[in-house]
């Protein structure tokens, strides 16, 4: 199985262990995974604050970059969302019809990480090794956009000696919603408290999610609040290992 | 406390007119609490319906239907609505409704009115125009009636005095109805408001209301409601004016019977709302013998116009977007500085305006979607949202307003970023460096400059870290390379 890795550009630049923890992952699991260089962004940014026309060279940036490839992974459930929710309106509205088309053919081989996993790899039990009390944060994105449904819940199921906390209003925003966190920074902040609560009330050690966008929100509240609960992106607990077991970075 | 400012118009922008509300906790735990108890509610009935989402379907395939086919559903309405013995007005804006009405009121030589909860009522700001032409207006709505006589605005589409709760109202009818011996006990609060509005209902003359449906097919107008206060002012008064959105059209009664069950059940977690009253026309002998529709376009048409934005015509204002939206849950709706609030009202009040007032509100969204997944009619509410967003955008920059706004620098200097993967890497060693100057000693940014400080208003953020993925990458390629 050959697969291209589409970092996305915040992972790339704040979160780089996530990456790896990905590679590590997929390369344990028999993937060949490539990583293209020349990859900038999906363009979420520009399209949620109403940037379109930045947002469409982002998005025909994108489909130029893969139009070849046999399966893109994208380790956060927003970029894939924006892709599958977005980008054909903006080709619509922008594009060329030959952009249309080269996008129709590469959506359906472009997957979120763990429904790469689930749905593409056919595998749950990744071989995984996370001795902590975790909790998961269903992003809405992948929640709500691409439905990834219980497949998270599976994966971590499967990885011995995990303890998984369930958290209560799962389905409920934790408020970042990208520039939604500085435009309306302190509704942004109230529901992040409620979020917090909830999460803080499973007295888990690590907070799972497949975004690092909500996780740097999370995160970033719960460093300023001195709190030990940390976030980890699911990528880096189903790469832990025995040999090569889960290090700390945030 | 002075009353919010619903006017779109002058209201503050969103996020200023939340700070004072995220403050006041009272309000914030009652809108907590009523939206929860709705929600649950809704959920449970919601469940019982095995064919839920083909409801839903065909509800959404009745609206879009209907706004597809506007122009002739309305003058057929108009038709047969005549026939009946209604009378028909058009107002193409807020100025023309309210002339139109204040000149039936003059006709009918009325200096009180009556009426139903009208979300129209309040876009076109009726109650206001009315107290200028020095006629008294009551609301009969029960939670409508709170509001008037404690000087507060509503905060919700279906349940207007969600932010109040019982107490809160005991010390209004106390004050205002003159009754200090008043507990707060719901049968005792409800008998004071009925012999308070029983008067009204017996002596008012005139009532306005507005309307749930117009059915094109047989003329006929249908209100929905819970407290039969509706009913009232439908039968007693000798003259009724309904005042309604063009959108409201349906073309079959049969309609009805998939718009009613997506209705209740959305808006107040009921298998079917107590009160749907229907009427044609006038009957001799019968309710009111003198019948208006003023049917508004106010922004409509042009709604209409837009591909992606036609949607928002299709809602049926049941507000379960409101319930489930993790904004409203946090603000209420006096943030939002219209009667539309929420996810809806976001949408909605900005394309009102002609998107020259109201631009924050489009803003006010995290894009969670719980929207979405609940309206009754599948309005796609995030996509909107991000398309009104666009527009506002290419409107500002038409104008060259925000040349030097940070957000707008900030914005360019990415797109001019991802444009290469070496101008990106560039600005990925920009942004280390940069982020260097905030970075205390354990590796953690605790206050950024310019729009970052409304980051750090509540988080940290780890700093920059020094290799990047894609600089982790290369370096093992070439391991690997070098193994070979």
């Amino acid at each position: 199985m050959r697969a291209s890795l589409f970092i996305t550009c915040y992972n790339d630049t704040l979160y780089p262990e996530t990456g790896q923890a990905v590679v590590r992952l997929l390369e344990r699991l028999g993937v060949e995974l490539g990583f293209n260089p020349a990859q900038t962004c999906c363009g979420q940014m520009h399209a949620n604050t109403g940037f379109r026309a930045e947002a469409f060279s982002q998005a025909k940036r994108f489909v130029q970059l893969y139009r070849d490839t046999e399966c893109v992974v994208i380790p956060s459930s927003s970029c894939v969302a924006m892709i599958r929710d977005q980008y054909a309106g903006l080709f619509d509205e922008l594009g060329t019809e030959e952009l249309q088309k080269e996008f129709a053919a590469l959506l359906p081989r472009v997957y979120e990480l763990s429904e790469f996993l689930v749905d593409k790899l056919n595998v749950e039990d990744v071989g995984a090794w996370f001795p902590h009390r975790v909790t998961y944060h269903a992003s809405c994105h992948g929640l709500r956009s691409l439905h990834v449904g219980e497949r998270p819940f599976r994966l971590l199921s499967k990885v011995r000696e995990l303890v998984l906390i369930p958290l209560a209003n799962l389905d409920r925003c934790c408020g970042f919603g990208g520039t939604f966190s500085v435009k309306n920074a302190e509704v942004s902040t109230a529901m992040l408290d409620a979020k917090l609560g909830d999460m803080l009330a499973t007295k888990a050690e690590f907070c799972a999610a497949l975004d690092n966008s909500c996780l740097m929100h999370l995160g970033g509240a719960l460093h300023r609040r001195v709190e030990s609960l940390r976030p980890v992106h699911l990528a880096e607990i189903l790469a832990s290992t025995e040999e090569h077991p889960y290090e700390a970075t945030r | 406390m002075s009353a919010p400012v619903m006017d779109p118009r002058i209201a503050p922008p969103f996020p200023e007119a939340a700070l004072p509300i995220l403050q006041n906790t009272q309000l914030r735990k009652n809108v907590a609490h009523a939206t929860d108890v709705i929600q649950a509610k809704r959920g449970r009935l919601v469940a019982e319906k095995a064919d839920w989402q083909e409801l839903r379907e065909s509800a959404a395939a009745i609206r879009a239907h209907a706004l597809a086919n506007l122009g002739a559903y309305l003058e057929e309405f108009e038709t047969k609505c005549t026939a009946a013995g209604g009378v028909v007005h058009w107002a193409a804006d807020a100025a023309g409704a309210q002339n139109i009405i204040l000149g039936i009121l003059r006709e009918e030589k009325a200096n009180e009115v009556i009426k139903i909860k009208t979300m129209t009522s309040a876009e076109i700001q009726l109650n206001p125009a009315l107290e200028a032409a020095g006629i008294r207006a009551t609301e009969t709505d029960l939670a409508e009636l709170i509001l008037q006589l404690g000087n507060d605005e509503p905060s919700h589409i279906v349940v207007p005095a969600l932010h109040v709760n019982r107490k809160q109202v005991r010390e209004i009818f106390a004050e205002r109805m003159g009754l200090p011996q008043l507990s707060d006990d719901p049968e005792a609060l409800t008998a004071a408001a009925r012999s308070y509005l029983r008067r009204k209902f017996l002596s008012v003359p005139t009532a306005i209301c507005g309307a749930n449906f117009l059915i094109t097919e047989t003329g006929a107008v249908a209100i929905v409601e819970s407290e039969g206060n509706g009913r009232m002012c439908l039968t007693l008064p000798r003259t009724l004016i309904a005042l309604a959105g063009i959108e409201k059209v349906i073309p079959r009664f049969s309609d009805l019977e998939v718009l009613l069950q997506v209705l209740a059940r959305s808006a107040t977690g009921e298998r079917m709302n107590p009160y749907t009253s229907l009427w044609s026309g006038v009957t001799p002998g019968d309710g009111p013998q003198r019948f208006h529709v003023v049917l508004l376009d106010n922004g409509r048409s042009q709604i209409l116009a837009h591909k992606v934005e036609r949607q928002t015509l299709q809602c049926i204002r049941c507000a379960a977007c409101l319930n489930t939206c993790p904004v409203y849950r946090q603000t209420g709706g006096h943030a939002y500085g219209s009667p539309y609030a929420g996810p809806i009202g976001a949408i909605l009040t900005p394309q009102l305006e002609h998107m020259k007032h109201a631009q924050s509100l489009p803003y006010a969204s995290s894009l969670c979607a719980a929207c979405y997944e609940v309206c009754p009619v599948k309005i796609n509410i995030p996509e909107v949202l991000i398309d009104l967003r666009a527009k506002l955008v290419d409107q500002e920059r038409a104008e060259n307003k925000r040349w030097f706004d940070p957000m707008y620098i900030g914005m360019r200097a990415a797109n001019f970023a991802f444009a290469s993967a070496s101008r990106f890497r560039v600005a990925q060693k920009l942004g280390q460096i940069g982020a260097g100057f905030f970075t205390d000693k354990d590796g953690w940014i605790r206050r950024l400059p310019s729009l970052g400080a409304r980051w750090s208003l509540s988080r940290d953020l780890r700093g920059l870290p020094k290799q990047t993925f894609r600089e982790w990458w290369a370096v093992r390629e070439r391991g690997n390379k070098g193994a070979k």
